[in-house]
């Protein structure tokens, strides 16, 4: 069963062994508004903690997403980069953006809970 | 080329900037203050102001909505005023290129005020109300421009700050219809001006717009505007739309926006304004920057605002510079989004002449990379202005 946790640059990040699954959280999706361009990290790419590796423009601005662990990028969302919108209507699923392949899969722990983040996400409003 | 700064792409901040709040100013609303919040308007300091980004529905909703049918738009930011006395007309001259002694009653024309270097102090509208000029400014620059205007004023002309009066933009195809409903009577022509009741509220209105649609700006006592808004909305046809929707129209429509398109250091010329300039001006001079703009309209300008599509969908947003394929550094972005009537990115940006003839391959410096694009002629999406 994949445990969910997020980071304060409101990406949420799905660990199944070792794979990472990555997107952004409703709410970023919300205040980004309608989402009309995606670039995300090429398979193959190792990425640093914090590494600026997608970019997601909505009709407002441009924003960068971050690796939220150190790992390398196996797969990344076609079907993303195809319909950007896609991340308005499904951030938490089907508008995933990429997979890491994780170095340490234990660094998956200092990552915000739900409870961690949705406390961060009042605080910072 | 003007500037020789070193080449910079556009600063893309990380997501937590979209939530960023409010400085440390206090802000100030409009008279629809309370109507945004009503209607769920997310709010955004703006020029001073807080104003509506968006409402619920969000940008490309309300941008397809305006295309379609009839927005409403509180621009109460910007800056009303009225110039009055028998000099006027002439005291104005001196300050904008445009011909302003044509100017008929109960018209307006768009105009720019210059500096002695030709550039644009700001761009405004101008319309002649009885025996005073009415004036429509930025609400980043209206501050300025009054100090301005008021510093070149002779006397017997003053200058009057409508700090009491609101402003709405309808605008849209349907416009004109729900206008009709709401203020029966004789229709308004491109760029004229009325005084008149609309839904039983006295208000000085004229058929203009900054979406590149038919429509009408309507200026009305700030106490007033409220009703007057809940008037408009109430019609079938009209939703509200936030500065978000009010950037992406004016950009497809080829519009400049002050501060990105225009500013201190650009000529109208260079702006592609030259038509704002009447032909006696031309002849007669007489006005702020005339040595630099009468050369330049004389010998041509040495770079020019032009529309660009970039192939593919990565928008190029203001300040992505621009490469010639030569290799050769060809200008700037001023204004870059995404168009949602053609469903592709756009943007407006100053080139060197020689790369300004429609069709003109250019590199648009993207994140690092170079993307493909071509001079496009301007605007994006047709104007459907009444004529």
């Amino acid at each position: 069963m994949a445990e969910t946790r997020f980071t304060k640059a409101h990406e949420w990040v799905s660990l199944d062994g070792d794979i990472a699954t990555v997107g952004i959280t409703d709410h970023a999706q919300e205040a980004l508004g309608d989402v009309v361009f995606i670039e995300l990290p090429e398979p193959g790419r190792a990425v640093q903690h914090s590494e600026p590796c997608a970019v997601v423009e909505s009709v407002k601005a441009a924003s960068d997403v971050y690796a939220p662990l150190e790992g390398e990028v196996i797969e990344h969302n076609v079907a993303l980069v195809a319909d950007p919108a896609l991340v308005n209507r499904e951030a938490t699923t089907g508008g995933w953006f990429f997979k890491l392949k994780l170095t340490n899969p234990a660094t998956f722990a200092e990552l915000m809970t739900h409870d961690q983040y949705d406390k961060f996400v009042a605080e910072s409003a | 080329m003007p500037s020789d700064s070193e080449a910079t792409g556009p600063e893309i901040g990380p997501i937590n900037e979209m939530f960023d709040s409010f400085g440390l100013e206090p802000y100030k609303t409009t008279p629809l203050d309370q109507l945004h919040r009503d209607l769920g308007a997310k709010m955004v300091p703006f020029a001073g102001y807080e104003m509506p980004l968006q409402y619920p529905t969000g940008v490309m909703a309300e941008h397809l909505h305006c295309r379609a049918a009839a927005s409403l738009f509180d621009v109460s930011h910007m800056g009303q005023a009225s110039l009055h006395g028998h000099g006027a007309t002439a005291a104005l001259e001196r300050l904008v290129p445009s011909d302003i002694a044509a100017l008929a009653p109960m018209r307006q024309r768009y105009t720019v005020l210059t500096n002695e270097l030709g550039g644009i102090l700001d761009d405004l509208i101008v319309g002649r109300v009885g025996e005073r000029l009415f004036l429509v400014a930025n609400a980043s620059r209206k501050d300025a421009d009054f100090r301005h205007i008021i510093g070149m004023l002779p006397d017997g002309v003053t200058l009057e700050e409508h700090e009491d009066r609101a402003l709405l933009a309808l605008q849209g195809p349907a416009a004109a219809a729900v206008f009709a409903r709401l203020a029966p009577g004789d229709a308004l022509g491109f760029l004229g001006m009325g005084e008149m009741a609309v839904a039983g509220v006295p208000c000085l209105v004229s058929r203009s717009g900054y979406t590149g649609e038919d429509g009408f700006e309507i200026s009305v006592p700030a106490k007033r505007a409220e009703e007057l808004a809940r008037a408009l909305l109430a019609e079938p046809e009209v939703k509200p739309a936030g500065l978000g929707a009010r950037d992406s129209l004016r950009l497809e429509a080829g519009l400049c926006l002050y501060g990105a398109d225009l500013d201190e250091l650009t000529t109208p010329i260079e702006a592609g304004l030259g038509w704002v300039i009447g032909k006696r001006r031309r002849q007669e001079g007489g006005f702020l920057g005339e040595v630099v703009i009468r050369d330049q309209l004389k010998i041509g300008p040495p770079r020019m605002r032009v529309g660009i599509r970039p192939d593919g969908r990565a928008p190029a947003r203001a300040l992505t510079e621009i490469g010639a394929t030569d290799g050769t550094r060809a200008g700037n972005v001023t204004s870059g989004g995404f168009s949602p009537t053609l469903s592709a990115p756009i943007a407006m940006g100053y080139v060197r002449r020689d790369l300004a003839a429609e069709g003109t391959p250019l590199e648009l410096m993207v994140r690092g990379q170079k993307l493909p694009g071509r001079v496009v002629p301007l605007p994006f999406v047709p104007h459907r202005y009444i004529r």
